[in-house]
């Protein structure tokens, strides 16, 4: 098995449109201010976290493939540039064939919104334009003919969880030569009716919009100190597992933990949708950051946001190793760990923990 | 654990298939499925699922939904909640799951194909939220069933199997993706078994998309017909239980056929239109032989994408004349969209599970309406239906934003 390295992470999150602002926000630790969003018929407006607008238009706006695309392939399409800007840079990836896993939950909801309102409006007027960028593989399509030399992709669907899923997928291509490089992009955009759909499943919860990509190589040299070290299996909740049970068994999987790891958890700020995963590392001794108390509820999105803390914090040397922890809404438990690359992995045990 | 993963085997396994479940509008199941499909039965009608009068084109291919469902080990709560792609999906994949002979078990994957999941529930979430904003009764319960995840969980609980759940929405080609990732899965080593499919049911939103791009025909859908002029939409669902030789032998399963090769690429040349001369689907067609150790020479049949649109037709037909070379003049290619309409995540299973028809049965699949072959077409279109030695067959599927997959089964005699 060929182990497998991060090259690169990008992010766009409502801190900003790069990683050095998701990096500043979750260090400061305090929750981004949230802006109303109004919901037709009703006078109070939900509270989200939108992306701000970026300092500067974004070059890669002006490809022509781009000009008409909704916001969550903007976001997409910048942190998978950002992920792969080294790969780029490097005169030795040159040609290099690229994979793509975009994952998503809710995808893209304002095109779709749109077009199905003028649907019910009046169906002869409703525009062709539209209508191509509601599907799910949008974003995909377009970040692959942005990036020019994609061999391979795929998008999935599912839970936020399924994040964890999309990068194994990456690794196996990559362990299989089908490509050089895999980026892994989750991405997300909001709009009103998302805000009410999670208002109805979880009134604590605050909608967030933005993307996270890492992209992954076999080739070392190419590396950015980060090694991709366990995925556990996908713990599907089921009458027999409950989600705390999945829970722990994704806990379990990744072994002990020493207090010089980093954890990035899933936990937001709702006691009920926490409960599991708060169960699942109760004995956790070490560091912790949960990007969602700062960023919000990015679904998809929010789970690449941890996953690009965990491999930045391992690529900034401020721990040798940190773990993601993807308890899903209503599909599975997943976890990964992430070590410096130079990190002795003879001393990791057949569970996939490695003794510090 | 997903990674490390398990090492690749030193000889890939040969990945079988013991279980196909069908459902489209020509009937619910192999049997009805296989008739409609060897006649070249058409199964088109105006739309009753919601109001077309104000659409250029008012016909597709409904599926009649059994009144009574029958018994799984859902609840009453359960069946209450699934929407009418959800229900598809479950009769699919329950005939494939007792074909199989298969029984509860931990750890089975499940890989499937959607464009739209539980989009019904989703419009009906929409309508009500825009609407009735004070009346919130069932709408928790839509935003959660609307989530593909969320139905094919149902699966798993209608079975009795649990597993981990992988959906491919690769738009179009998604249900091809579905079965060839899990043929994937069992050559890689991963999974003994796996169970895929694909499904879409029709809704109000992408039946108004495809008839805003006036990608619908207005007259009757007739691929690779020079007078071809739109595609008709389908719904339904197909499901295949893959297992590994080794496995099937042991327990005595029948066989139905045998996956040996899948190819899927991306082709970036435009969102919604595939590059002129097919360059992606010549590449897939590639890959899926390398993988199967196959050549055009040895294919028999090729079920293919055919929309019906123009663009779609000519760039296939452009494809597969190219891959097949001295072949194509003999090869037989049809596309049995004419027949059910275009099931957009489900059309790439439900094509495959055609394939196994056909090699199972001996005969192709013919489009009835066909006359006129475009100029692209050096091939021959299955007019008539045939019985004919099948051994080799070939299936495209593509979709939008440019994902191409093809698939190769070989009869199991």
């Amino acid at each position: 098995m060929s182990k497998i390295f991060v090259a690169g992470i990008g992010a766009v999150s409502p801190s900003g449109w790069n990683v050095a602002a998701l990096r500043a926000a979750l260090g400061k630790g305090e929750p981004l201010p949230t802006q109303p969003m109004v919901r037709p018929g009703w006078e109070k407006p939900l509270q989200t976290r939108q992306v701000p607008s970026p300092p500067v238009r974004p070059e890669f706006l002006a490809h022509p493939r781009l000009r008409r695309t909704s916001p969550i392939t903007h976001y997409a399409a910048a942190a998978a540039l950002e992920a792969v800007a080294n790969l780029r840079a490097n005169p030795a990836a040159k040609n290099l064939r690229l994979g793509i896993v975009v994952c998503l939950q809710s995808g893209c909801v304002q095109y779709s919104c749109r077009f199905y309102d003028e649907t019910l409006k009046n169906p002869a007027t409703a525009s062709p334009l539209v209508f191509p960028e509601t599907v799910y593989a949008a974003p995909t399509s377009h970040v692959a003919a942005l990036l020019e030399n994609v061999v391979l992709a795929y998008s999935l669907v599912g839970d936020p969880s399924s994040f964890l899923q999309g990068v194994a997928l990456a690794a196996e291509w990559l362990a299989e030569n089908r490509v050089d490089a895999c980026l892994v992009i989750g991405a997300e955009e909001t709009n009103w009716i998302i805000a009410d759909a999670l208002w109805h499943l979880d009134r604590r919860a605050i909608v967030a919009a933005g993307a996270g990509a890492l992209c992954l190589c076999r080739d070392s040299k190419l590396s950015a100190g980060v090694e991709l070290a366990a995925i556990t299996d996908a713990h599907t909740f089921s009458a027999r597992l409950d989600r705390t049970q999945a829970a722990q068994a994704m806990r379990a999987q990744l072994g002990k933990s020493s207090p010089g790891e980093l954890l990035c958890d899933g936990i937001g700020d709702s006691p009920r949708t926490d409960d599991a995963e708060r169960a699942a590392w109760s004995d956790w001794p070490g560091q912790r950051v949960s990007p969602k108390k700062i960023l919000g509820e990015g679904l998809m999105a929010a789970a690449a946001w941890q996953c690009v803390a965990a491999c930045d914090a391992v690529a900034e040397k401020n721990v040798a190793s940190a773990y993601v922890s993807l308890v899903g809404s209503n599909q599975q438990a997943i976890g990964a760990r992430f070590v410096r690359a130079d990190f002795d992995l003879s001393t990791a045990t057949s569970e996939g923990n490695i003794r510090p | 654990m997903l990674f490390p993963p398990t090492p690749l085997p030193a000889t890939p396994p040969r990945v079988v298939v013991t279980g196909a479940g069908i459902v489209t509008a020509l009937g619910l199941g192999w049997k009805l499925n296989a008739e409609g499909f060897r006649a070249g039965r058409r199964a088109f009608r105006p739309v009753t699922q919601f109001d077309v009068s104000r659409q250029r084109v008012k016909v597709a291919a409904e599926v009649d939904l059994p009144k009574d469902f029958p018994a799984t080990k859902l609840n009453r709560r359960q069946l209450e909640r699934l929407d009418r792609a959800g229900k598809m999906l479950v009769l699919a994949a329950q005939e494939a799951w007792r074909q199989a002979g298969w029984e509860s078990a931990e750890n089975l994957p499940l890989v499937l194909g959607t464009t739209a999941g539980g989009m019904l529930l989703g419009e009906a979430y929409y309508r009500q939220a825009l609407h009735q904003p004070a009346h919130q009764r069932q709408q928790a319960t839509r935003a959660v069933h609307y989530q593909p995840q969320v139905q094919a969980r149902m699966v798993l609980d209608a079975l009795g199997f649990s597993g981990p759940i992988t959906i491919i929405s690769n738009a179009c080609a998604s249900g091809c993706n579905a079965v060839g990732h899990a043929f994937d899965l069992i050559r890689s080593g991963q999974a003994e078994r796996v169970v895929a499919g694909g499904y879409d049911a029709l809704g109000e939103m992408v039946f108004s998309g495809f008839d805003s791009l006036q990608a619908l025909s207005p007259t009757v859908c007739r691929p690779f017909d020079a007078k071809r002029d739109g595609l008709a939409l389908g719904e339904g669902a197909a499901v295949v239980n893959l297992e590994t030789l080794d496995s099937a032998r042991r327990r005595g399963a029948e066989i139905l056929g045998e996956i040996i090769g899948y190819g899927t690429s991306i082709d970036g040349h435009h969102l919604t239109q595939p590059h002129p001369q097919g360059n992606t689907t010549l590449t897939v067609m590639k890959q899926a032989c390398a993988n199967a150790g196959v050549t055009a020479e040895e294919i028999d049949y090729i079920n293919a994408h055919g929309t019906g649109t123009p663009l779609n037709d000519s760039s296939e037909a452009h494809a597969i004349s190219e891959w097949a070379g001295s072949r194509a003049a003999t090869l037989p290619v049809s596309s049995t969209k004419a027949s059910i309409g275009h099931l957009l995540g489900g059309a790439g299973a439900v094509e495959a599970v055609v394939c196994l028809m056909t090699l199972r049965e001996q005969w192709l699949p013919p489009e009835i309406e066909f006359e006129t072959p475009d100029p692209a077409c050096k091939f021959p279109i299955v007019k008539n239906s045939q019985d004919t030695r099948v051994n080799v067959v070939l299936s495209n599927s593509f979709g939008f934003g440019g994902v191409n997959a093809a698939l190769i089964l070989r009869r199991w005699a």
